[in-house]
Protein backbone atom coordinates (compact mmCIF):
# COMPACT_ATOMS: atom_id res chain seq x y z
CA UNK A 1 0.00 0.00 0.00
CA UNK A 2 1.53 3.15 -0.91
CA UNK A 3 1.60 6.54 0.98
CA UNK A 4 -0.97 7.94 -0.49
CA UNK A 5 -4.59 6.15 0.96
CA UNK A 6 -6.34 5.86 -2.64
CA UNK A 7 -4.03 7.82 -4.77
CA UNK A 8 -4.97 11.10 -6.34
CA UNK A 9 -7.97 11.97 -6.87
CA UNK A 10 -9.59 15.77 -8.00
CA UNK A 11 -11.80 18.70 -6.24
CA UNK A 12 -15.14 16.64 -6.33
CA UNK A 13 -13.89 14.34 -3.93
CA UNK A 14 -13.26 17.26 -1.46
CA UNK A 15 -16.23 18.54 -2.17
CA UNK A 16 -17.75 18.33 1.48
CA UNK A 17 -14.95 19.46 2.49
CA UNK A 18 -15.32 22.75 0.94
CA UNK A 19 -18.47 22.91 1.69
CA UNK A 20 -17.38 23.07 5.47
CA UNK A 21 -14.90 25.58 5.13
CA UNK A 22 -16.15 28.00 2.75
CA UNK A 23 -19.83 27.73 3.52
CA UNK A 24 -20.89 26.92 0.13
CA UNK A 25 -20.37 24.48 -3.09
CA UNK A 26 -17.01 25.08 -4.74
CA UNK A 27 -16.19 22.18 -7.05
CA UNK A 28 -17.37 24.41 -9.85
CA UNK A 29 -15.12 27.99 -8.76
CA UNK A 30 -12.03 28.70 -10.73
CA UNK A 31 -8.46 28.50 -9.13
CA UNK A 32 -5.71 30.98 -10.37
CA UNK A 33 -2.36 29.42 -9.47
CA UNK A 34 0.28 31.92 -8.03
CA UNK A 35 2.83 29.99 -9.69
CA UNK A 36 2.38 29.38 -12.95
CA UNK A 37 -0.95 31.06 -13.75
CA UNK A 38 -2.73 28.42 -15.21
CA UNK A 39 -6.62 28.54 -14.53
CA UNK A 40 -9.43 25.53 -13.81
CA UNK A 41 -12.18 24.74 -12.23
CA UNK A 42 -11.79 22.86 -8.33
CA UNK A 43 -13.08 19.58 -9.32
CA UNK A 44 -10.32 19.52 -12.40
CA UNK A 45 -7.41 19.72 -9.31
CA UNK A 46 -5.33 17.17 -8.32
CA UNK A 47 -6.09 16.11 -4.70
CA UNK A 48 -3.82 14.27 -2.86
CA UNK A 49 -4.89 12.46 0.80
CA UNK A 50 -1.39 11.11 2.33
CA UNK A 51 -3.44 10.29 5.33
CA UNK A 52 -3.32 13.00 7.39
CA UNK A 53 -4.72 16.27 5.72
CA UNK A 54 -5.42 17.14 2.34
CA UNK A 55 -3.23 18.46 -0.12
CA UNK A 56 -4.20 20.12 -3.54
CA UNK A 57 -2.07 20.74 -6.67
CA UNK A 58 -1.72 23.09 -10.09
CA UNK A 59 -2.06 20.39 -12.89
CA UNK A 60 0.39 22.66 -15.10
CA UNK A 61 2.93 23.02 -12.66
CA UNK A 62 2.58 21.00 -9.50
CA UNK A 63 2.49 24.37 -7.01
CA UNK A 64 0.72 23.56 -4.39
CA UNK A 65 -2.43 25.53 -4.12
CA UNK A 66 -4.43 24.22 -1.17
CA UNK A 67 -3.71 22.37 2.21
CA UNK A 68 -6.45 21.45 4.61
CA UNK A 69 -5.69 19.60 7.83
CA UNK A 70 -8.36 18.32 10.39
CA UNK A 71 -7.21 18.20 14.06
CA UNK A 72 -9.79 17.40 16.49
CA UNK A 73 -12.80 19.70 15.32
CA UNK A 74 -10.67 22.32 13.68
CA UNK A 75 -9.58 22.60 10.14
CA UNK A 76 -6.57 24.46 9.18
CA UNK A 77 -6.77 26.25 5.75
CA UNK A 78 -3.80 27.06 3.73
CA UNK A 79 -4.46 28.67 0.53
CA UNK A 80 -1.16 30.36 -0.06
CA UNK A 81 -0.69 28.72 -3.38
CA UNK A 82 -3.65 30.60 -5.12
CA UNK A 83 -3.75 33.73 -6.85
CA UNK A 84 -7.36 34.05 -6.88
CA UNK A 85 -10.37 31.28 -6.02
CA UNK A 86 -13.60 33.00 -7.94
CA UNK B 1 -24.21 21.18 4.96
CA UNK B 2 -24.81 19.33 8.43
CA UNK B 3 -24.22 15.70 9.40
CA UNK B 4 -27.49 13.69 9.68
CA UNK B 5 -28.60 10.35 10.14
CA UNK B 6 -30.42 7.71 7.58
CA UNK B 7 -31.70 4.85 7.73
CA UNK B 8 -30.95 1.57 5.96
CA UNK B 9 -34.43 0.65 3.99
CA UNK B 10 -32.98 -2.54 1.71
CA UNK B 11 -30.25 -3.94 0.39
CA UNK B 12 -29.04 -4.99 -3.20
CA UNK B 13 -26.58 -7.46 -4.11
CA UNK B 14 -25.43 -6.05 -7.47
CA UNK B 15 -22.40 -8.65 -7.81
CA UNK B 16 -20.33 -10.62 -5.71
CA UNK B 17 -18.34 -7.41 -4.07
CA UNK B 18 -20.67 -4.14 -5.29
CA UNK B 19 -24.43 -3.90 -2.73
CA UNK B 20 -26.56 -0.81 -3.51
CA UNK B 21 -27.94 0.34 -0.41
CA UNK B 22 -31.04 2.04 -0.35
CA UNK B 23 -31.36 5.30 2.55
CA UNK B 24 -34.26 6.98 4.02
CA UNK B 25 -33.17 10.58 4.60
CA UNK B 26 -35.21 12.80 6.80
CA UNK B 27 -33.98 15.95 5.83
CA UNK B 28 -32.95 15.38 2.39
CA UNK B 29 -33.28 18.29 0.28
CA UNK B 30 -33.10 16.37 -2.98
CA UNK B 31 -30.34 15.85 -5.37
CA UNK B 32 -29.05 16.25 -9.05
CA UNK B 33 -27.64 13.31 -11.20
CA UNK B 34 -24.24 12.53 -10.43
CA UNK B 35 -23.67 13.86 -7.18
CA UNK B 36 -22.22 12.43 -4.10
CA UNK B 37 -22.37 11.88 -0.87
CA UNK B 38 -20.26 11.76 2.50
CA UNK B 39 -20.85 8.50 4.83
CA UNK B 40 -19.12 9.18 8.16
CA UNK B 41 -18.39 5.74 10.52
CA UNK B 42 -17.79 6.55 14.01
CA UNK B 43 -16.16 3.14 15.63
CA UNK B 44 -16.60 2.50 19.55
CA UNK B 45 -13.43 4.00 20.63
CA UNK B 46 -14.15 7.27 18.83
CA UNK B 47 -12.04 6.12 15.33
CA UNK B 48 -13.93 8.36 12.43
CA UNK B 49 -13.74 7.08 8.51
CA UNK B 50 -15.26 9.27 5.87
CA UNK B 51 -15.82 8.19 2.55
CA UNK B 52 -17.36 9.80 -0.52
CA UNK B 53 -20.20 7.74 -2.70
CA UNK B 54 -21.60 8.37 -5.63
CA UNK B 55 -25.74 8.65 -5.42
CA UNK B 56 -27.22 5.74 -7.86
CA UNK B 57 -30.55 7.13 -8.06
CA UNK B 58 -32.03 9.73 -9.84
CA UNK B 59 -33.42 12.91 -8.66
CA UNK B 60 -37.16 12.10 -7.39
CA UNK B 61 -35.69 8.78 -6.54
CA UNK B 62 -35.32 7.62 -2.98
CA UNK B 63 -31.39 7.96 -2.62
CA UNK B 64 -29.31 4.83 -2.64
CA UNK B 65 -25.66 4.00 -2.86
CA UNK B 66 -23.55 1.84 -4.72
CA UNK B 67 -20.39 0.62 -3.16
CA UNK B 68 -17.84 -1.63 -3.78
CA UNK B 69 -16.11 -3.76 -0.99
CA UNK B 70 -12.46 -3.30 -1.61
CA UNK B 71 -9.85 -5.83 0.39
CA UNK B 72 -7.81 -3.51 2.33
CA UNK B 73 -11.00 -0.78 2.81
CA UNK B 74 -11.59 0.45 6.04
CA UNK B 75 -15.21 1.70 5.12
CA UNK B 76 -16.78 -0.48 2.36
CA UNK B 77 -16.29 -4.22 3.87
CA UNK B 78 -18.77 -2.44 6.25
CA UNK B 79 -21.31 -0.82 4.37
CA UNK B 80 -21.56 -4.40 2.00
CA UNK B 81 -21.15 -7.01 4.17
CA UNK B 82 -22.29 -6.01 8.05
CA UNK B 83 -24.75 -2.86 7.25
CA UNK B 84 -28.97 -4.43 7.75
CA UNK B 85 -31.75 -3.33 6.76
CA UNK B 86 -32.78 -0.94 9.94
CA UNK B 87 -29.27 0.20 10.65
CA UNK B 88 -28.31 3.91 10.67
CA UNK B 89 -25.66 5.77 9.19
CA UNK B 90 -24.34 9.20 9.19
CA UNK B 91 -23.90 11.12 5.94
CA UNK B 92 -24.17 14.64 4.40
CA UNK B 93 -25.15 15.86 0.79
CA UNK B 94 -25.74 16.31 -1.47
CA UNK B 95 -22.69 17.27 -2.96
CA UNK B 96 -21.35 18.20 -6.02
CA UNK B 97 -22.10 20.88 -9.01
CA UNK B 98 -19.30 20.29 -11.66
CA UNK B 99 -20.19 16.65 -12.25
CA UNK B 100 -23.50 16.38 -12.63
CA UNK B 101 -26.03 15.99 -16.05
CA UNK B 102 -29.10 18.22 -16.35
CA UNK B 103 -31.43 16.99 -19.55
CA UNK B 104 -31.81 20.70 -20.26
CA UNK B 105 -27.77 20.11 -21.50
CA UNK B 106 -27.88 20.08 -25.18
CA UNK B 107 -25.81 17.61 -27.26
CA UNK B 108 -25.53 13.84 -27.75
CA UNK B 109 -24.42 12.27 -24.33
CA UNK B 110 -21.06 10.21 -24.05
CA UNK B 111 -20.67 8.26 -20.46
CA UNK B 112 -17.65 6.77 -20.07
CA UNK B 113 -17.30 4.63 -17.00
CA UNK B 114 -14.19 2.70 -15.28
CA UNK B 115 -15.60 -0.44 -12.54
CA UNK B 116 -17.82 1.57 -10.28
CA UNK B 117 -17.20 4.70 -12.13
CA UNK B 118 -20.79 3.56 -13.55
CA UNK B 119 -22.48 4.60 -10.32
CA UNK B 120 -22.84 8.29 -11.03
CA UNK B 121 -23.86 7.56 -14.79
CA UNK B 122 -26.22 5.03 -13.92
CA UNK B 123 -27.85 8.45 -11.54
CA UNK B 124 -27.73 10.08 -15.05
CA UNK B 125 -29.11 7.22 -16.99
CA UNK B 126 -32.38 7.27 -14.89
CA UNK B 127 -32.71 10.54 -14.63
CA UNK B 128 -33.11 10.68 -18.25
CA UNK B 129 -35.35 7.97 -18.53
CA UNK B 130 -37.95 9.37 -15.71
CA UNK B 131 -38.03 12.61 -17.41
CA UNK B 132 -38.67 10.84 -21.16
CA UNK B 133 -35.21 12.91 -22.28
CA UNK B 134 -34.63 11.72 -25.92
CA UNK B 135 -30.90 12.74 -26.06
CA UNK B 136 -29.03 9.95 -27.70
CA UNK B 137 -26.06 8.39 -24.86
CA UNK B 138 -23.63 5.93 -25.45
CA UNK B 139 -22.05 4.33 -22.64
CA UNK B 140 -18.63 3.01 -22.71
CA UNK B 141 -18.22 0.56 -19.60
CA UNK B 142 -14.82 -1.03 -18.86
CA UNK B 143 -15.22 -3.57 -16.24
CA UNK B 144 -12.77 -6.95 -15.61
CA UNK B 145 -15.46 -9.44 -16.57
CA UNK B 146 -18.97 -9.91 -16.96
CA UNK B 147 -19.73 -11.09 -13.78
CA UNK B 148 -18.23 -7.75 -12.65
CA UNK B 149 -20.70 -5.57 -14.39
CA UNK B 150 -22.98 -3.86 -12.06
CA UNK B 151 -26.44 -3.00 -13.07
CA UNK B 152 -26.08 -5.60 -15.80
CA UNK B 153 -29.79 -6.25 -15.95
CA UNK B 154 -31.26 -2.65 -16.35
CA UNK B 155 -28.35 -1.25 -18.41
CA UNK B 156 -30.29 -4.36 -21.43
CA UNK B 157 -33.45 -3.03 -21.29
CA UNK B 158 -32.19 1.03 -21.35
CA UNK B 159 -34.01 1.13 -25.09
CA UNK B 160 -33.59 3.78 -27.85
CA UNK B 161 -31.48 6.13 -28.49
CA UNK B 162 -28.96 4.62 -25.33
CA UNK B 163 -26.02 2.45 -26.87
CA UNK B 164 -24.18 0.01 -24.48
CA UNK B 165 -20.78 -0.64 -25.46
CA UNK B 166 -18.74 -3.18 -23.11
CA UNK B 167 -14.56 -3.79 -22.29
CA UNK B 168 -14.21 -6.63 -20.89
CA UNK B 169 -10.67 -6.25 -19.95
CA UNK B 170 -9.49 -9.45 -18.06
CA UNK B 171 -11.78 -11.93 -19.10
CA UNK B 172 -14.84 -12.42 -21.30
CA UNK B 173 -17.52 -14.74 -21.92
CA UNK B 174 -17.30 -17.28 -24.55
CA UNK B 175 -18.27 -15.97 -27.93
CA UNK B 176 -17.45 -12.46 -26.95
CA UNK B 177 -17.41 -10.38 -29.72
CA UNK B 178 -16.70 -7.42 -28.23
CA UNK B 179 -13.86 -4.96 -26.53
CA UNK B 180 -11.67 -7.18 -24.80
CA UNK B 181 -9.05 -4.66 -23.68
CA UNK B 182 -8.60 -1.68 -21.99
CA UNK B 183 -9.63 1.70 -23.80
CA UNK B 184 -7.26 3.19 -25.66
CA UNK B 185 -7.55 5.75 -28.24
CA UNK B 186 -8.94 3.62 -31.33
CA UNK B 187 -11.14 2.47 -28.98
CA UNK B 188 -12.26 5.76 -28.13
CA UNK B 189 -12.08 7.27 -31.75
CA UNK B 190 -14.77 4.18 -32.63
CA UNK B 191 -17.15 4.90 -29.66
CA UNK B 192 -17.35 8.32 -29.52
CA UNK B 193 -19.75 10.92 -30.72
CA UNK B 194 -18.41 12.80 -33.39
CA UNK B 195 -17.11 16.22 -32.27
CA UNK B 196 -19.42 18.16 -34.84
CA UNK B 197 -22.55 17.51 -33.07
CA UNK B 198 -21.51 19.09 -29.71
CA UNK B 199 -21.43 16.25 -27.37
CA UNK B 200 -21.21 16.33 -23.91
CA UNK B 201 -18.73 13.55 -22.17
CA UNK B 202 -18.82 12.69 -18.41
CA UNK B 203 -15.68 10.06 -17.28
CA UNK B 204 -15.69 8.56 -14.52
CA UNK B 205 -13.92 5.67 -12.52
CA UNK B 206 -10.39 4.99 -11.28
CA UNK B 207 -7.94 7.95 -11.73
CA UNK B 208 -5.39 6.29 -14.70
CA UNK B 209 -8.83 5.18 -16.25
CA UNK B 210 -10.27 8.83 -16.38
CA UNK B 211 -6.80 10.38 -17.34
CA UNK B 212 -6.86 8.34 -20.43
CA UNK B 213 -9.92 8.82 -21.63
CA UNK B 214 -10.30 12.34 -21.04
CA UNK B 215 -6.83 13.05 -22.80
CA UNK B 216 -7.98 10.49 -25.61
CA UNK B 217 -11.17 12.75 -26.06
CA UNK B 218 -9.27 15.82 -26.30
CA UNK B 219 -6.83 14.46 -29.04
CA UNK B 220 -10.15 14.00 -30.86
CA UNK B 221 -10.93 17.14 -30.61
CA UNK B 222 -13.37 17.56 -27.72
CA UNK B 223 -13.26 20.79 -26.25
CA UNK B 224 -11.76 20.45 -22.54
CA UNK B 225 -14.65 22.32 -21.28
CA UNK B 226 -16.94 19.41 -22.39
CA UNK B 227 -14.82 16.74 -21.10
CA UNK B 228 -16.17 16.62 -17.33
CA UNK B 229 -14.23 14.19 -15.11
CA UNK B 230 -14.40 12.18 -12.01
CA UNK B 231 -11.48 10.44 -10.21
CA UNK B 232 -12.16 7.53 -7.94
CA UNK B 233 -8.25 7.19 -6.22
CA UNK B 234 -6.76 3.78 -7.24
CA UNK B 235 -9.13 1.87 -6.83
CA UNK B 236 -8.00 -1.73 -7.98
CA UNK B 237 -6.59 -2.90 -11.43
CA UNK B 238 -8.00 -2.95 -14.50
Amino acid sequence: MDALEDGVVDGNAIGGLLIEVFGTEMTTAVVTCAQCGATGQVAELAVYRPGLGTVVRCRSCDNVLMVFVQIRSVTCVDLMGLAQLA
Amino acid sequence: MAWQTATVDSLVDETASVRTILLSVPDWAGHEAGQHLDVRLTAEDGYRAERSYSIASAPGEPVAITVERLDDGEVSPYLTEELRAGDEIELRGPIGGYFVWEPAFSGPLLLLAGGSGVVPLRAMLRHRSRVGSSVPVRLLYSARSWAEVIYRAELARLGDGVQVIYALTREQPPGWTGYARRADQAMITEVAWPVAQAPLAYVCGPTNFVEAVAADLVALGYPPAQVKTERFGATGTP
